[in-house]
């Protein structure tokens, strides 16, 4: 990998590393005291690492020129094997926490594994650390490909997902020595906060370089959805994180708002992260692998003009809907309900743009668990969208809000459609990554995928049936008009769901358990080389067209 | 170099790009898909106007309606009170003996006293009532703090060791680890006092040592537990000589309260729960205590 990079690459990437470590070093020495200061140490170590990675290549031979002539891949193929690492870590924890909630005293007395600590590290887990380097994988692969250019540079790219997982990794071990600001998907403290809207922006400027120099006359879709969700994150992470710390040297911090307007920017930060991270950067994802394995055009480009801006004007309105019957103004809950209907219009017309795609291939869909894969998700996109937008109505609000339907209606949407876009993506771009004739073995692939579906089943169904009981013991009376049921009997109304939830979770992990298996074999097989197949080149390559990409 | 296509399978023509093999085909928007988003958009505007919905400036618009969800929200507290105040005021005036002699009331006592209990008392003192390690079994006859309705109500009212500023206040000294008796004769005290519920130790225990813990007893304990150790309410002093033990009865749990002593706590629920509310789980608690000698 080192090998890639000039001898003038690998100065800077070690002037980035001793940048990085002396940030550590600065940061050790401010927080000797407090969790700042194991960060900083944190940071220095993972600094550390990658020095002596490049270190170890440094005296390698200048790569060839001919690497111009070809896209760079290295960066997407360390992308899969971290989302890889990090979903089965992710979902382990999170059916640890399933199981916490069955059996509560599976905290084993340690206050890093109290469940307050432990649930935000499922989420980062599978949101970031699997989500993000999935997306990251992805559209490093695809803007290249629907581009016809190479990244457009070899840095950078290293830079954005090493980063990246260097801000998962501070936020995950942050919660576990009770760092946090509290704020749902958008816990970690100011400094990793700043660290990745270093990042963060470094991507955006990245992915625009990479646009501006497509050989294509036109952006793809899957483009515009990727630069969507790079954009927007960026906007939403920036103002729900401004705060001012405690000191230079803590690892604690006020936020810059308060009260209900600190609700507020949290939810419109929180849904629009499920619109732009969980929505927009996989619909990238699905406009690419799915057209793409089914080898049939898209269905409609101008219905993807009407999703697209559909889904970016109605999203940015509809966070309010997670404060309804709160201490937010009324006429803001409902804006928030009725930009949520609307907005199912959009999302619908993308989940039939793909699900008409496949209208000429359902033959394969039955074939090829790589593309039922994605066809699931869509389906399930469609399905989460439709209850998204019926939750968000104020009356069957009072109802779900608060209770396991949210848990249920999140995990449709993240195990039915974000997990199983990633998956049929990740499945079909392996082998085209790595120059492997397929993967090692499609019957692993269908075991994985029917693990999947019925984990997300299981879960969703627990879920709902959970929710809705616990929201209908909460609001029933009795005779004397007083509540009929307390708290705690609707906790253990819960327990049955509890058990069926952790029993889904846990045949969803083994599925990916499975799914990294068949990777990391994959590798092994196309290590050797008669398995493998010519690498893809930028097509107007193949034309005999220019040599060297421009600027390079 | 856009070169439209006809696509064989669903007749429609492409939009002439290729970007690595993927086509878009031009097919017209489906006509449903505009209608649905009409069809939202008409729901939102009629909402709109009769609900409030747009910021003009510093107000609003209020919506045809009227409707204001905290107006709503009092109109329906308002409304439930009203329901509950026919059997509610009757608790809140009557005295605790004509309430418990009435049955509809106390079916209404019920019903309330379990959320109320389960909701703001299981915490600490067990869904059933029954305790646990540092918390009393509240079912039983036995009373640090007095078992009659008056005595009840006080406890929840003020609390024990709490924030309140009448709080009810008790400690056990800590008399071996502050040094006020050698480990012999805690060990000779803490013999004597299970012998006082437990027929077994008073037999098997070493000659000499039951009446080595009586001296210890008579000359440090009596204060607040009594010559004959059956407790003091008004200091919260446990009665010794029954079976019922807030921090357990075998010899582990008794040698560490006499050497590290005890002070259990509980919320003052003055503050939290309405007059009513705390009547309610006094008369629930004084129904669920069974005669246990």
């Amino acid at each position: 990998m080192i090998a890639q990079l000039t001898s003038s690459e690998r100065q800077t990437a070690l002037l980035l590393c001793a940048a990085t470590m002396a940030l550590g070093l600065v940061m050790l020495i401010a927080g000797l005291d407090n969790p700042f200061g194991i960060h900083g140490a944190l940071v220095m170590a993972c600094a550390f690492a990658v020095m002596l990675v490049v270190i170890a290549g440094y005296f390698a031979p200048e790569p060839s020129p001919t690497r111009l002539r070809q896209y760079y891949d290295d960066p997407s193929k360390v992308g899969v094997v971290l989302a890889m690492a990090w979903v089965v870590f992710g979902l382990f924890v999170g059916d640890w926490v399933a199981w916490l909630l069955v059996y509560p005293d599976l905290t084993f007395d340690a206050g890093w594994a109290s469940f307050g600590r432990i649930r935000p590290v499922h989420t980062t887990s599978v949101i970031f650390g699997f989500g993000g380097n999935a997306l990251i994988a992805t559209s490093f692969y695809v803007v290249q490909r629907t581009c016809s250019a190479r990244l457009a540079d070899q840095v950078s790219p290293w830079f954005v997902l090493l980063g990246y997982n260097l801000f998962c990794l501070v936020a995950i071990t942050g919660y576990m020595m009770g760092v946090t600001q509290s704020k749902e998907y958008a816990e970690p403290e100011w400094y990793a906060d700043i660290w990745l809207v270093i990042v963060w922006v470094t991507y955006f400027v990245l992915y625009m370089r990479t646009l501006a120099r497509r050989r294509e006359p036109h952006i793809y879709v899957a483009n515009w959805y990727y630069l969507a969700f790079i954009l927007v994150v960026a906007v939403l992470h920036i103002v729900n994180g401004l705060a001012v710390p405690v000191s230079f040297g803590e690892a604690r911090s006020y936020s810059a708002f308060s009260g209900v307007q600190d609700a507020m920017v949290q939810w419109w930060y929180g849904h629009n992260a499920v619109a732009f991270f969980l929505t927009s950067g996989f619909l990238g994802m699905l406009y690419y692998f799915l057209p793409k394995r089914a080898g049939r055009p898209i269905f409609s480009y101008r219905l993807s003009i009407i999703s697209f801006w559909g889904i970016t004007f109605f999203y940015m309105w509809a966070g309010s809907h997670h404060l309804h019957y709160t201490a937010l103004p009324q006429w803001v809950q409902t804006l928030g309900m009725t930009f949520s209907l609307m907005l199912l219009v959009p999302s619908w017309a993308s989940a039939g743009n793909a699900l008409a795609t496949l209208n000429g291939a359902w033959n394969k869909v039955r074939d090829d668990a790589t593309l039922r894969f994605m066809m699931v998700a869509a389906v399930y996109y469609g399905i989460t969208t439709f209850e998204g937008s019926f939750m968000a109505i104020r009356p069957v609000n009072s109802l779900s809000h608060y209770t396991d339907w949210t848990i249920g209606h999140v995990h449709a949407g993240a195990l039915g459609w974000v997990a199983m876009i990633s998956f049929g993506s990740i499945y079909a771009m392996v082998p085209w990554l790595w120059r492997s004739q397929a993967m090692y073995s499609a019957r692993l692939v269908e075991v994985h995928f029917w693990l999947a579906v019925a984990g997300t089943i299981i879960y969703v169904m627990a879920m709902w049936n959970s929710g809705v009981v616990q929201g209908l013991m909460w609001r029933t009376y009795n005779e004397s008009n007083t509540l009929a049921f307390s708290f705690l009997d609707s906790m253990v109304a819960m327990r049955p769901y509890y058990i069926a939830r952790a029993v889904g979770g846990l045949l969803f992990l083994i599925g990916a358990a499975v799914g990294s298996y068949n990777i990391w074999k994959t590798l092994q097989m196309a290590a050797q080389s008669r398995y493998r197949t010519q690498a893809d080149q930028p097509e107007a390559e193949l034309d005999g067209a220019a040599a060297a990409l421009p600027g390079e | 170099m856009a070169v439209e296509e006809r696509d064989p399978h669903s007749g429609y023509m492409t939009t002439g790009h290729v970007w690595n093999g993927i086509k878009e085909l031009n097919t017209p928007v489906p006509r449903v898909v505009y209608a649905f988003l009409i069809a939202t958009f008409l729901f939102a505007v009629v909402y709109w106007v009769l609900m409030p919905a747009w910021p003009i400036g510093v107000t609003f618009t209020k919506g045809l309606l009227g409707i204001d969800q905290r107006t709503t929200v009092a109109e329906k507290l308002d409304e439930a009170a009203r329901a509950r105040s026919t059997w509610e005021t009757r608790i809140a005036t009557q005295d605790y003996a004509a309430i418990q002699a009435d049955p509809q009331l106390m079916v209404r006592v019920r019903q309330t006293g379990h959320r109320l209990f389960a909701d703001n008392c299981a915490a600490c003192h067990g869904a059933n009532a029954q305790g646990g390690p540092g918390f009393p079994n509240l079912t039983t006859t036995s009373w640090m703090w007095g078992g009659t309705p008056q005595q009840i109500a006080e406890t929840i009212r003020v609390g024990i060791n709490a924030t309140h500023d009448q709080t009810r206040i008790a400690q056990m000294p800590a008399f071996g680890r502050d040094q006020m008796l050698p480990r012999e004769e805690i060990a000779a005290v803490v013999t004597y006092v299970r012998s006082l519920s437990e027929p077994n130790v008073a037999r098997t225990a070493p000659p000499g040592q039951l009446a080595a813990g009586k001296e210890v007893f008579a000359a440090n304990c009596v204060a607040c537990h009594g010559e004959a150790a059956t407790g003091n309410i008004d200091v919260g002093a446990p009665n010794l000589t029954d079976r019922f033990w807030t921090f357990g009865g075998d010899l582990q749990s008794v040698f560490t309260t006499v050497w590290g002593g005890r002070q259990g706590h509980m919320p003052a629920w003055e503050p939290r729960l309405s007059p009513v509310d705390r009547k309610i789980l006094t008369l629930y608690l004084l129904d669920l205590r069974t005669e246990v000698p």
